[in-house]
């Protein structure tokens, strides 16, 4: 790139790289683009659509169809019927009320812990044996336990939630509070800096992509643990899960097919969410995989 | 700037200098790790104001070593460091940049760990970016930036708070030979404006000819100074003075050295 002249070296910037990639994608190159990414995955959806719609016909007798009914005939039931339809979306608020609720007091809580035990070694060696060893005992186990304390409703379900998905949370932020490079805290020692100013200028910044990591896969856990909670708490307005249960006590398939598509929708939309917010944190400065 | 260490204490008048005043001096500096390498022994040697001392030697013997006792990131196991003002700026191995901010923002950081006021750092990170010649490049994220773009910024950021001494911990050394060139030569453009003294730690023989006034030679572990060789160019140093034969010359005896050092 250089040759050897005595100019003084008028290295190259490159340009921003978000910006760069939208100036390269002009009109019709991006529709063309478009259209290539598109096509792959609408084949995929016609031909499961065929699939279901012959295993629906082909394979099941007409008493046995309520265990796939057609698609057409879900639409009708599990969509367009306003008495079905609000019914479904009501306990997805509740159950969207719950998961966020718990998604928010999880990052609150995950983050103060793993910044406690990144402040003071004695936190970390007392407490991560045990939050490691939680992950790996099957949290739901200690569902039912949660009822029996905090009783069956809003509040159980909300602790459910927690617990499943604080996890991530306390390690992907520790982590990249660890991770940070040790000729950076040199050079804050060098000046001094406090702690709280090593925390907020250098550790908490240097966290930031890991922490998204841990937001998003706890985002999807948040929707999860709520659904298992309103499994197992059924006091108060029914949430998703508990009209997922319903629903296939008393085989009203399409029902249940339309709840399960909503609660993936809410999964996504959570997941979704945190990976654009992080991305578009970060994006300026860190080759992300956060892209969503 | 840097908060003065224990070890380091007012200078005394009777330790081995060849400058008028010592700025930064070594006595009878040793470190051997609590795991048992004995990574310095006995160092002594000064550095005059305004000069410019490098030391060579063979990679692991302790060269980055003597930078953070000097520094007050390390303490030395017996001897000890005298620095005659407080005030160190200190340029790493890396850029060492916080990915996060701008050229800017990167170089106000020591400024604003020190508490200078918004608008005064602000001043001074201007100022640096321009010695540094990085005008244009404020808004710019390191990821943007080449390698030897990033270590200007570096220096621009250890330039801000003014200090009387710098250490550089084989700055370049990562660096392409050219750009390494170029920048030797803006290093000795600014030790010419600024007038800092420096303890400039290479593994480059010929980088350490260029800059310097005096060549310090490091043995293999543990280190032991080996020998000094005289530059004697004067400054202002032509970018030609790498293809002097008495350039070469001087060049060859520490590599000599080097050798030597190694048996």
């Amino acid at each position: 790139m250089r040759t050897v002249t005595p100019a003084p070296e008028r290295p190259v910037a490159l340009p921003d790289d978000g910006t760069a990639r939208d100036r390269a994608a002009t009109r019709p190159g991006r529709l063309r683009s478009l259209g290539a990414t598109l096509w792959p995955p609408t084949v995929v959806f016609l031909v499961t659509l065929g699939i279901w719609l012959m295993m629906s016909y082909a394979l099941l007798s007409e008493e046995q169809r309520f265990l796939l009914p057609p698609p057409q005939q879900v639409i009708e039931v599990g969509f367009l019927q306003w008495d079905n339809l609000k019914e479904i979306l009501e306990g997805l608020w509740s159950t969207a009320q719950v998961a966020l609720t718990g998604l928010a007091i999880a990052i609150g809580l995950g983050m103060a812990f793993a910044i406690s035990m990144s402040q003071a070694t004695w936190v970390e060696r007392s407490f991560y044996p045990y939050a490691v060893a939680l992950q790996t005992i099957p949290i739901i186990a200690l569902v039912p336990l949660v009822g029996f304390w905090f009783s069956f409703n809003f509040k159980s379900r909300v602790i459910a939630c927690v617990i499943i998905s604080i996890f991530p949370i306390i390690t992907n932020t520790l982590f990249g509070i660890q991770s940070v490079e040790g000729t950076l805290h040199d050079l804050f020692t060098l000046h001094g800096a406090k702690r709280s100013t090593r925390l907020w200028k250098l550790q908490l910044p240097w966290a930031l992509p890991a922490v998204f990591t841990g937001f998003r896969i706890s985002a999807g856990l948040s929707v999860i643990g709520a659904i298992v909670g309103d499994f197992f708490f059924r006091q108060g307005e029914p949430g998703i899960g508990r009209l997922i249960d319903i629903y296939r006590n008393q085989l009203q398939s399409e029902q249940l097919f339309s709840a399960i598509f909503f609660s993936s929708v809410l999964g996504i939309v959570v997941f979704w969410a945190f990976g654009f917010v992080g991305y578009r944190l970060i994006r300026s400065w860190h080759d992300s995989a956060l892209r969503p | 700037m840097t908060p003065v260490p224990s070890e380091v204490v007012g200078v005394s008048s009777d330790h081995a200098t060849r400058g008028p005043i010592a700025t930064l001096g070594f006595e009878s500096v040793s470190k051997t790790f609590p795991d048992g390498t004995q990574a310095l022994e006995d160092i002594t040697f000064g550095i005059g104001l305004g000069e410019l001392v490098t030391v060579v030697g063979p990679s692991g013997c302790g060269k980055s070593t003597l930078l953070r006792i000097a520094s007050g990131l390390l303490p030395a196991t017996s001897g000890r460091v005298a620095l005659r003002d407080g005030s160190l700026g200190y340029v790493f191995q890396d850029p060492t940049l916080l990915p996060w901010r701008t050229v800017r923002a990167n170089v106000e950081l020591l400024a604003e760990l020190h508490g200078v006021s918004e608008s005064h750092r602000r001043r001074l990170a201007q100022q640096a970016i321009e010695l540094v010649g990085l005008r244009g490049f404020e808004g710019h994220y390191p990821k943007a930036l080449s390698g030897g773009m990033r270590m200007r910024v570096s220096l621009a950021r250890a330039l801000t708070l003014k200090p009387r001494v710098f250490l550089f911990d084989e700055p370049f050394g990562a660096l392409d030979e050219i750009t390494r060139q170029r920048l030797n030569e803006e290093l000795l453009r600014l030790l010419g404006i600024e007038g800092f003294s420096a303890l400039f730690i290479t593994h480059s023989v010929s980088e350490a000819v260029y800059l310097s006034a005096r060549v310090l030679v490091m043995s293999a572990r543990p280190g032991r100074i080996v020998s000094e060789v005289a530059v004697p160019f004067p400054y202002p140093r032509s970018p030609h003075l790498r293809y002097d034969p008495a350039f070469a010359e001087i060049a060859g005896r520490v590599s000599m050295a080097l050798q030597e050092g190694f048996r």
